[in-house]
């Protein structure tokens, strides 16, 4: 049935680079309506850069990224915007306004881009932030809470407009393995409740293997995606030995 | 030392062992690499060396770092090393030290010339004043897309940021500005007594005051102080990724985050310049009439007389400028910072250090325009 869902993200001959350095080359893939795709790869292969590239934030050298068929980087800056406010985003600090409450940092999407009352702005945050189950928090200010609640509180506030897309930068980094899992779930939840397509980057095996439907490896070395797929599939029929090493943790042989 | 610790023997040719001894401990020194060198190097057949450790007690890292810095220059003069010889734990450190070592010799850039160096700082410049001149283009957008209401304006994030440029500030303004005050009138009481005209000390100190210093002082504070603080704001902001959040909801950071701050400092610096100027007087007062015994109405009738309307004026305009040059410098290099704590703390450098420089630029270029317009 995923065949004739047509991609909602699209990355065509992507370059991308800082100044002279390059960071990657050529990168072809394409992510479908309701696919968790995982950009997976060693600590600095460029899977932030990447995230950065798909989210509007960084022009690539060549190559284009369309989103429902329409090239972003085409695109005069209004139609950008209009563009991103399509996406929702989890910044791997979290990114919340550190000046704002929970609910502050909730609502802004929604004061920005919504024609609610300010007492109906309130029940979205209350129910956004009790979907991450931060329910009470209300009043809290980013300090106030623990990295694992910034992250939820973060996502509360990524999903406030009900985006089309949701992007997630190393969500498990920083977490313990519990707050670790409930992001997991929330990820899945979030697709099969508001058929959110989600791009996920993270080199975190656990997450990779829960919640990825298809992923795609990127390599340091190569400075190239050296293979795409479903995780499982990867690690059963994959040949290539860096993405072998990469999914079994670089097991040594005869341990365990 | 290292005439016990290090045996050299020539007696394979082409091959030179260096025999190890006693205890090699980072505690009990290690012997300088570039003494041993040379013994190693000298005769010009050598192509390989080993080692023997069969006279050597105990080792630690310093063993390791001796060893790492000798073979590191035996391979710049294409003499190889036979590690062999060396315990395991040896071995293995520094097969993983001389690796790494191997990866960051490709990153290393190659030392620069004086004329390369010169030529990337006039680069670098250029870069900065194009990308100040970008920033200041961003800002007259915004302000043109506040007039007309098109911008989202937090109120009440404003009002704080009000109050922490203007009634946070009045305690240190207070405390500058009558201690200006009665440094001006110490230096004219002196100068004035010659000539037994004291009474005009209220003149200097009034004059200078409502003219110049009320705003130059207030300016500096506010530069280290509020300007200080917006970068660091910003500039943390952006480590956080607070202002990647902000972009990708499609709203401008220097709407919703520079102008609230420009707007704030061109608003308080004026108020805050009247406050010091009337603080400055009151200090120059003070000083005047209690160790001076200048008679206080007559201080205050010269006071009254000699500050007129036109310095006011130029004060006034004085301090509108410095408002913009420290919200400006503040919000510029926070918004240029980069990703890190050294970062941050650079950009509250850069913006206190270019906001005073300036301050004093340009109170230099209005005094010379006020001196050839005759105000």
């Amino acid at each position: 049935m995923k065949e004739s869902v047509k991609p909602v993200i699209q990355v065509k001959d992507l370059d991308l680079s800082y100044d002279d350095y390059v960071v990657m080359r050529k990168l072809n893939f394409s992510v479908n309506k309701g696919d968790i795709f995982i950009v997976m790869g060693a600590s600095g292969c460029g899977k932030s850069t990447l995230l950065k590239a798909l989210i509007g934030l960084k022009q690539p050298q060549v190559g284009e990224v369309l989103y429902n068929g329409v090239s972003f980087w085409a695109q005069d800056e209004i139609t950008q915007q209009n563009i991103m406010r399509g996406f929702g985003v989890l910044y791997q600090s979290g990114a919340l306004w550190s000046s704002f409450t929970l609910e502050e940092n909730v609502a802004l999407p929604l004061q920005l881009y919504s024609s609610l009352s300010a007492s109906q702005i309130r029940e979205v945050v209350e129910l956004k932030l009790a979907l991450v189950g931060l329910a009470g928090y209300a009043d809290f200010y980013p300090e106030q809470i623990s990295g694992g609640m910034r992250k939820r509180a973060a996502l509360a506030r990524a999903i406030a407009l009900d985006p089309e897309i949701i992007f997630f930068d190393e969500p498990s980094a920083g977490l313990d393995p519990i707050s670790s899992r409930m992001l997991d779930d929330l990820i899945l939840q979030l697709r099969d409740t508001l058929g959110a397509t989600i791009v996920v980057v993270s080199h975190e095996l656990a997450s990779i293997f829960a919640v990825g439907d298809k992923a795609a490896f990127l390599d340091t070395e190569s400075k190239s995606m050296i293979t795409i797929g479903a995780p499982k599939e990867l690690l059963a029929n994959s040949k290539d030995s860096k993405v072998i090493q990469f999914l079994t943790r670089g097991v040594r042989q005869g341990a365990g | 030392m290292s005439a016990e610790k290090i045996v050299l023997d020539y007696s394979i040719p082409k091959t030179l062992c260096i025999k190890l001894n006693g205890a090699w401990l980072i505690t009990g020194g290690i012997p300088k690499v570039n003494e041993v060198i040379t013994q190693v190097t000298q005769p010009k057949d050598i192509r390989e060396f080993t080692f023997d450790t069969s006279g050597m007690d105990e080792w630690d890292s310093g063993l390791v770092v001796f060893l790492f810095h000798l073979i590191r220059e035996c391979e710049h003069k294409h003499i190889q090393a036979n590690l062999q010889g060396l315990p395991a734990g040896v071995q293995k450190l520094l097969t993983l030290a001389l690796k790494v070592n191997e990866k960051a010799a490709t990153d290393k850039v190659e030392d620069e010339s004086f004329f390369t160096r010169v030529a990337d700082k006039v680069l670098k410049l250029t870069d900065n004043m194009l990308s100040m001149l970008n920033f200041l283009g961003q800002i007259t957008v915004a302000f043109g897309r506040l007039i007309m209401g098109k911008v989202y304006f937090r109120w009440d994030e404003f009002m704080v940021i009000l109050q922490r440029c203007g009634a946070d500030a009045l305690f240190l303004v207070s405390l500058i500005s009558v201690l200006v005050g009665i440094i001006l009138a110490f230096i004219g009481a002196t100068q004035l007594k010659l000539f037994g005209a004291q009474i005009y000390i209220a003149n200097i100190v009034g004059i200078g005051m409502v003219r110049v210093m009320g705003a130059m002082m207030a300016a500096i504070l506010m530069a280290g102080r509020t300007g200080a603080s917006f970068a660091a704001e910003l500039g943390l902001m952006q480590t956080n990724e607070e202002i990647d959040a902000l972009k990708t909801l499609g709203v401008s950071p220097v709407e919703f985050l520079v102008i609230p701050r420009i707007l704030a400092l061109v608003i308080m610096m004026p108020l805050l310049t009247l406050y010091a100027d009337l603080m400055g007087i009151l200090g120059g007062f003070i000083m005047s009439i209690t160790l001076l015994g200048l008679n206080p109405v007559e201080y205050w009738q010269h006071t009254q007389s000699s500050v007129t309307l036109s310095n006011l004026w130029v004060g006034l305009i004085h301090s509108f400028i410095f408002g913009i040059i420290i919200a400006v410098a503040g919000c510029f290099h926070g918004m240029q910072c980069r990703r890190n704590a050294t970062a941050v703390g650079e950009a509250t450098t850069k913006a206190v250090v270019s906001a005073i420089i300036s301050i004093v630029i340009a109170t230099a270029i209005i005094t010379f325009v006020c001196q050839v317009l005759g105000v």
